[in-house]
């Protein structure tokens, strides 16, 4: 709180010298004390106030050909949404973010706005640009408090019928869009609650998972009808789904797949996790509340998790909150090349995570019993930028040093889930095993009729990315099915 | 939910062993002999992977064995007819390679028998001469004697007690069908508790015969997400809900797969303690 005075101050001692213009600072997000928070599994981030939400709206200069929206991949009306919290219209606000944005409290959370609408904000030019994801929570939080946005009026059934694989961000949206364009829609969801990634990869302490089952919720009510425990290619393939039970278009959004390990000595040692297996273990199944919840969880002492990105972060403060004394990130590149969000490794930083930066896993060490004791790791230097524009890290000779370690989360990346190309043999993947589409924009597959985005067909990457796909795609389902052309680069289908 | 439609048990004698026959209809249509579910009892369950052991496609039932080994199969045991599962997915992991080789030999040890039986029902229709091998540590320990008897055109009964069949264990009749009665075989499929498939892997290895081990690891999604269910064949890390259950025998690392067995011993442990001090387990 002491920052929100200190700027405060600022503000006014500048509003003297130029009174033209008042320039407000950038409302600071209130948080949980870095302290405390580490041991706990609730919000880091509290939210606005109305009266912080009010003032940070009043930022907003109301460009006349807004830059922000053409950063959002789900183009929200971020002007107009503004502009009413600014009039104190709330519920309105909340109303209109809806109406292109389905889950406005998970990404309002979860985007990385810095790389897009607010990184396109006009202030940021000369200041801080305007908090757009943090009035985007705002909103959603406040309505879900001051009662529902009413549902919006469908139109008659079509009887067109529409399956969606996957419960994640991209089919949610997909189910969303569509069911608002009166087809029946079903989704089919593997695991035994909705939500995909939000569910068993984003932690509490990020997204309280009442947010997520609040936005499935709405779904359903509208209509949407959600098939858990059901594994498209196991119980059904999806020409079973098209040619047997009715369906006209489907939707493949089966997200990320195997977890991704680094092929050195002693990664099947017991202690070695995959971050998907410690954050499911975690997140979906509630280990951390073993044995209130049947799932174990180990607690350990020294972990190391290997990695840069949200994913890491997000392994790394979980071991953290589960007692950790030395929750280490260990990672090629420096700290600059993170892929993670600032905000996330700043947090991750203020409750004391320690980052091992230029440092590259060689063996994993272990005792007879099997389990994990030690890491041993290489020094990095940075040479010439790779494919990626990024400085590639080089070994230094000679620079092994050994870190004690109970625990080794391994966090870089995951390849594609086999389970639908192997069951739908006219259905092209590329050569990792993704589903291979038109482009990004139709997100039409090599199989007429069916269409894909999100991880499956990007490999790891945003919700909110996942969600603009779902966007894509649903566009272009509601054309297929209005007009039941299959337009591909070789002609009609 | 999924109803339980019957329930038997099978052993009181503990760990005890117990069947369910779940309406399922849709796993009951989409199973092939090989392939598991993972059930979880309750709200706050864990993902429990279980192998399929028989179903009913007409009435659309599947059958499902456990043993009371741990506080979630406790407490799954404590359900009864006309009570509900909360979730049930699969069916999950590859089907069985089934196909004519010749003669097929199927060893299923203690609860192991029960996934052993639909693939000695598959390989029984595709043609092949199916003599299987049952191994408990007594007579009434045995299970699926009977169906395994309609599923196999011989079968052979071993206990470490010598309470029923021979007095020995499985890798004992295997090795005399081998060496002594010069039985040729051209496949062995074999499922049972790590230790056991590996000295059946032993057996058959220096002979040269094909042997398929379905592995039951750690598991949580079961879907090809979480990698908890890693093993090492031929020296490659291989994922058992995805690339398996089945793998060649002779390949898998059973060392490293025993030690990952053991990985949650002390949490086991604290939560069958927590349960009895709850007193949930009375029934």
């Amino acid at each position: 709180m002491s920052e929100a005075k200190e700027t405060k101050g600022a503000a006014q001692t500048k509003a003297k010298a130029k009174p033209k213009r008042p320039k407000i600072p950038r409302q600071p997000m209130p948080e949980q004390d870095a302290h405390k928070r580490a041991k706990n599994f609730e919000s880091v981030t509290l939210g606005y106030s109305e009266e912080q939400a009010v003032t940070e709206a009043t930022r907003c200069i109301q460009c006349k050909k807004p830059f922000c929206i053409g950063g959002c991949p789900v183009s929200i009306d971020i002007p107009g949404f503004i502009q009413l919290v600014k009039d104190k219209e709330f519920l309105k606000a909340a109303q209109l973010v809806k109406e292109t944005n389905l889950l406005p409290a998970v990404c309002g959370r979860v985007c990385p706005q810095e790389d897009q609408c607010e990184k396109l904000c006009v202030l940021s030019k000369k200041q801080d640009p305007v908090a757009i994801g943090r009035l985007e929570r705002f909103v959603a939080d406040y309505e879900a408090a001051h009662g529902e946005v009413p549902l919006p009026e469908l139109p008659p059934k079509t009887g067109k019928k529409v399956a969606v694989i996957g419960a994640g961000p991209g089919g949610l949206t997909v189910a969303g869009d569509l069911i608002k364009e009166g087809h029946d829609v079903t989704i089919f969801e593997a695991l035994h609650k909705a939500g995909g990634v939000l569910v068993y990869g984003i932690p509490e302490f990020r997204l309280p998972k009442a947010i997520v089952d609040r936005e499935v919720d709405y779904l359903t009510r509208l209509g949407v009808e959600l098939k858990l425990n059901y594994v498209i290619g196991k119980i059904r393939t999806i020409d079973q789904l098209m040619k047997e039970d009715g369906y006209d278009a489907v939707f493949i959004g089966s997200g990320a797949g195997l977890p991704w390990f680094m092929d050195i000595p002693g990664e099947n040692l017991n202690g070695v996790f995959s971050a998907n297996e410690y954050l499911t273990r975690n997140n979906l199944m509630k280990s951390f509340d073993f044995p209130n919840y049947d799932t174990p969880i180990k607690r350990f002492k020294n972990v190391a998790v290997i990695g840069g990105g949200n994913v890491a972060m997000d392994s790394v403060r979980t071991a953290l909150r589960l007692g950790a004394d030395n929750a280490y990130i260990l990672y090629r590149r420096g700290r600059a090349e993170m892929p993670a969000r600032k905000e996330e490794i700043d947090h991750a930083e203020h409750e004391g995570v320690q980052f091992k930066n230029l440092a590259a896993p060689v063996r994993i060490l272990g005792n007879e019993d099997g389990w994990v004791t030690g890491l041993e790791c290489l020094e990095m230097e940075l040479g010439e930028p790779d494919s990626s524009g990024r400085r590639r890290p080089v070994p230094k000779k000679g620079s092994e040093f050994v870190l004690p370690m109970d625990a080794v989360i391994v966090a870089i990346g995951t390849s594609a889930n086999p389970l639908i190309g192997q069951t739908t043999p006219d259905l092209k993947l590329n050569k990792w095993g993704y589903v291979e589409v038109e482009n990004e924009e139709t997100c039409r597959t090599s199989k007429k009729g069916v269409f894909a985005g999100g991880d499956i067909v990007t490999g790891a990457a945003t919700v909110i990315l996942a969600m603009g796909a779902g966007r894509n795609a649903a566009k272009q389902i509601q054309e297929y099915l209005e007009t039941g052309s299959w337009w591909t680069p070789n002609g009609n289908a | 939910m999924y109803k339980i439609l019957e329930k038997k048990i099978w052993s009181d004698e503990e760990p005890k062993i117990k069947e369910f026959v779940l309406d399922a209809p849709d796993i009951a249509r989409a199973h092939q002999a090989g392939q598991f579910v993972i059930l979880i009892t309750d709200e706050n369950g864990e993902r429990i992977p279980l192998t399929v052991a028989d179903k009913d496609v007409k009435k659309g039932t599947i059958n499902i064995l456990f043993q009371e080994v741990g506080k979630s199969t406790m407490c799954l045991g404590l359900l009864n007819e006309g009570d509900h599962i909360h979730h049930v997915v699969g069916p999950l992991g590859k089907p069985t390679h089934i196909e004519k080789f010749g003669t097929v030999v199927c060893v299923g040890g203690g609860i192991g028998i029960a996934p052993v039986h639909p693939i000695a029902q598959a390989m029984k229709e595709a043609g092949n001469k199916v003599i299987s091998i049952l191994g408990a540590r007594s007579k009434d320990l045995l299970i699926y004697e009977g169906r395994m008897k309609k599923a196999s055109h011989e079968i052979r009964v071993t206990t470490d007690d010598g309470s029923h069949g021979r007095h020995g264990f499985v890798t004992d009749e295997l090795k005399a069908m081998i060496e002594e009665e010069k039985i040729p075989i051209d496949l062995v499929v074999v499922i049972g508790p790590p230790i056991m498939m590996k000295f059946v892997c032993k057996v058959t290895e220096p002979h040269k015969i094909e042997t398929f081990a379905s592995l039951n690891t750690i598991m949580v999604d079961g879907t090809g997400m979480c990698g908890a269910c890693r093993v090492t064949v031929g020296g490659k890390t291989k994922f058992v809900c995805v690339d398996g259950p089945e793998f060649d025998g002779h390949q898998v690392d059973f060392e490293e797969m025993m030690m990952r067995q053991r990985q949650y011993l002390t949490e086991e442990k604290v939560a069958r303690e927590e349960c009895q001090k709850k007193t949930c387990l009375k029934g």
